[in-house]
């Protein structure tokens, strides 16, 4: 059974169908990476599976270790395990960091059947936690997200799921706004995670990213579905081709679809 | 109508009669002089109606046609120790004086000795002791239209809160005033009258607290005075935590000397019909004012606050800042008017008020009111009303919140930005387990909780 079983996925707002047929299989122990231009639906699709609830499916299902994703809440499918590392954190005035980690944690581990952690137990595995981020405690400290810089949010999603240890984690363009140091640090940092009986789908423009954390496979979305899989080496033939070449496949592919189907 | 009106001013002369009538030949002193006055005031007018520009969006119909009997008797009206123990600071108060239905009670009081120059004591004691001086303050208080109600207050004036620091003294720990309506079943006003005095360079934080002990239906009039010296330090707290069925009116006004820094914080908890007014004046140049406020209101309750600045002084600061959380049927008013004089050059005020809708029929009325006749000034002002954010509320459940627990942390944040501007520690998290309890599954719990 794979971990996320994605078939045929449609999905859109307000009528407008933004993905146009998604079909995708991630195993457990596997990196899987998402390429595609701008618009093309990457974020969309992570927001679907995090159960963002602006966007309606239309079509298709999502199997999440064997059960129905679509049908949870978001709160279930982050206490099953899913985390969705934001491309755009949100700011959350008012609400401090530290406080919602632990009643996040708290909600997943009373899911799971452990036992709540007290503050100071809390405060012992931040502590761990940091240090695979390199992230400075006043940001914990603060506010959610609240007057952070454009990385500081970026490394805040990481070191977020280096605390609640995600099965399946979506990494929605983490690496854009990092500096190169902090690229490293936080790609090392998910490495770190990472393990058997886990997954990570990260979303990239850049190749880069992926020498740190190397994909077992790149998919290519445009216009809202798939239209190449392959290795790391996809990654590597897109940084230096662009997308137009597999615009012209794709738009072959389409012409041929009503065949099809 | 008009009946209903007459009848109102009647049963008031009537019992306003009575009350003199019970103070036995104290009616040809100033004080008295100044009672007549305003039930004159009162008397010439009743109580004014919607079609009053002051009281449009707060109609007084219920309160005027309940007959309230004025709460006179000097008795603890049986309340315990026992019942105070939430509402009390304890440790964290250098002084708690408790009043019943607007009586002060020495058996509950817990007033230690106070450094010298500090003077906490009851009204009643202070018009005794020291007339003159307490009329000079007490005479210095204006009846606006749009505090009516607080002409029965001084029309039934006779106990309250006298508290006097002396030029230069402070005290680190607040003075606590905390006022408890008893569980009489019988409808009945309370008219508690507040005078602090901070000298030059006096520092003092006062929490005003207004409390039930059951869910009776009576009328908390209260009117407050605060005059600050030059170069003194005040913060003043009102937290009002009472009865669903009660009705709230209050008057606060604040004189700012020179260089004097005056901070209210105004928690409105509880109550049927609230309408609070608090005022402040600048007499004197490089004053600053902060005037935050803070209702929370379920049900069918109504929270009016009116706020009103007067920069009448060149280089004073003004900065505002009212939020309400309605929820079910909960009606909220603002108006904030502030006023900078023809010389009061160098101003800087800036009133934010924000509103926090959580059902589909609470509704606020909010009115910013800026009249600026100097032309050297900086005055910003800005309202904004709206639900929580779907972008946060995702962000919290996507990470393992459920929707209840989101929404809640997300209002709590929104009343927190108020309630940390309170440095009374106690108060604080007194407040803090209170909002807890009362925002339950993403809503605003029935204002019952405001009752022990
Ligand atoms: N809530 C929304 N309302 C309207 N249009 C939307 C909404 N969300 C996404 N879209 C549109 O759907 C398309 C796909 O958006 P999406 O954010 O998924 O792209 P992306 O592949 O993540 O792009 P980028 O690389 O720029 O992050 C875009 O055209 C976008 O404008
Ligand atoms: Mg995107």
């Amino acid at each position: 059974m794979s971990l996320l079983e994605v078939k045929d996925l449609h999905a859109g707002v307000n009528g407008n169908e933004i993905l146009t047929g998604i079909s995708l299989s991630v195993e457990a122990g596997e990196v899987h990476a998402i390429m595609g231009p701008n618009g093309s639906g990457k974020s969309t699709l992570a927001g679907v599976l995090a159960g963002r609830e602006s966007y309606v499916v239309t079509r298709g299902e999502v199997r999440y270790q064997g059960k129905d994703l679509l049908a949870m809440a978001p709160e279930e499918r982050a206490r099953e395990g899913l985390f969705l590392a934001f491309q755009y954190p949100v700011e959350i005035p008012g609400v401090s960091n530290m406080y919602f980690l632990k009643a996040a944690l708290n909600a997943i581990r009373k899911h799971r059947g452990e036992d709540e952690l007290d503050a100071i137990e809390f405060i012992a595995l931040v502590k761990k936690r940091m240090a695979f981020v390199d992230i400075d405690e006043s940001l914990l400290q603060r506010p959610v997200n609240e007057g952070f810089s454009g990385g500081e949010k970026k490394r805040n999603e990481i070191f977020q799921m280096a605390v609640l240890e995600p099965r399946l984690a979506i990494l929605d363009e983490t690496d854009s706004g990092l500096d190169i140091d902090a690229l490293r640090i936080v790609a090392e940092g998910v490495n770190k995670l990472h393990a058997k009986d886990k997954a990570v789908v990260v979303v990239t423009h850049y190749q880069r990213l992926l020498n740190y954390i190397v994909p077992d496979v790149v998919h290519v979305l445009m216009d809202g579905r798939i239209v190449k899989s392959g290795g790391r080496e996809l990654a590597l033939k897109l940084e230096e081709k662009g997308y137009d070449w597999l615009r012209d496949e794709a738009g072959v592919a389409q012409a041929q679809e009503p065949a099809r189907s | 109508m008009n009946d209903g009106r007459a009848q109102t001013q009647e049963w008031y002369a009537a019992k306003f009669a009575q009350f003199e009538k019970g103070l036995n030949g104290g009616t040809s002193t100033a004080l008295h002089g100044l009672r007549r006055a305003s039930m004159a005031k009162f008397a010439a007018t009743g109580f004014p109606t919607t079609s009053h520009e002051e009281w449009r969006f707060t109609n007084l119909a219920p309160l005027a046609r309940t007959e309230f009997i004025p709460a006179l008797a000097g008795d603890d009206a049986g309340v315990t120790h026992a019942d105070l123990e939430g509402s009390l600071l304890g440790e964290g108060a250098a002084a708690e004086v408790v009043f019943v239905d607007g009586q002060w009670s020495p058996n509950l009081s817990a007033l230690p000795s106070l450094p010298p120059g500090i003077r906490v004591v009851s009204l009643a004691q202070a018009l005794r002791q020291k007339p003159d001086e307490v009329m000079a303050y007490l005479s210095r208080h204006v009846i606006s239209d749009g505090t009516l109600p607080a002409a029965l207050n001084t029309a039934f004036l006779h106990d309250g809160a006298f508290v006097l620091l002396e030029d230069g003294t402070a005290l680190d720990r607040p003075i606590h005033l905390l006022f408890v309506a008893s569980a009489r079943p019988v409808p009945f006003m309370t008219a508690p009258r507040i005078v602090i005095v901070a000298g030059k360079e006096a520092r003092v934080t006062i929490v005003e607290s207004y409390v039930s002990l059951a869910n009776n239906v009576y009328w908390t009039n209260a009117v407050t005075d605060v005059f600050a010296g030059a170069g003194a330090v005040v913060e003043h707290d009102t937290l009002q935590i009472e009865s669903p069925s009660a009705f709230h009116t209050g008057a606060t006004h604040f004189q700012l000397g020179k260089g004097s820094v005056v901070a209210s914080n105004a928690i409105v908890l509880g109550g049927l019909l609230v309408r609070n007014t608090v005022s402040a004046v600048f007499e004197g140049e490089d004053g600053e004012c902060t005037l935050n406020g803070l209702a929370v209101a379920s049900g069918a309750q109504l929270v009016d606050n009116h706020t009103i600045i007067d920069h009448a002084k060149p280089k004073c600061t003004s900065h505002e800042l009212y939020k309400s959380i309605l929820d079910g049927k909960a009606r909220g008013v603002f108006n904030g008017k502030i006023f900078v004089r023809q010389d009061a050059q160098k101003t800087d005020a800036k009133q934010t008020n924000r509103t926090l809708l959580l059902s589909d029929e609470a509704t606020i009325d909010t009115k910013p009111q800026l009249e600026i006749f100097a032309d050297d000034v900086k005055c910003t002002h800005g309202a904004a009303v709206g639900r929580l954010n779907d972008e946060q509320v995702f962000y919290l459940r996507s990470r393992g919140l459920d929707e209840a627990a989101a929404r809640d942390l997300l209002t709590f944040a929104f009343a927190g930005d108020i309630i940390r501007r309170i440095h009374v520690a106690p108060l604080r998290d007194r407040l803090t387990t209170f909002f807890r309890t009362r925002l339950q599954q993403g809503r605003v719990a029935s204002e019952d909780l405001c009752i022990p």
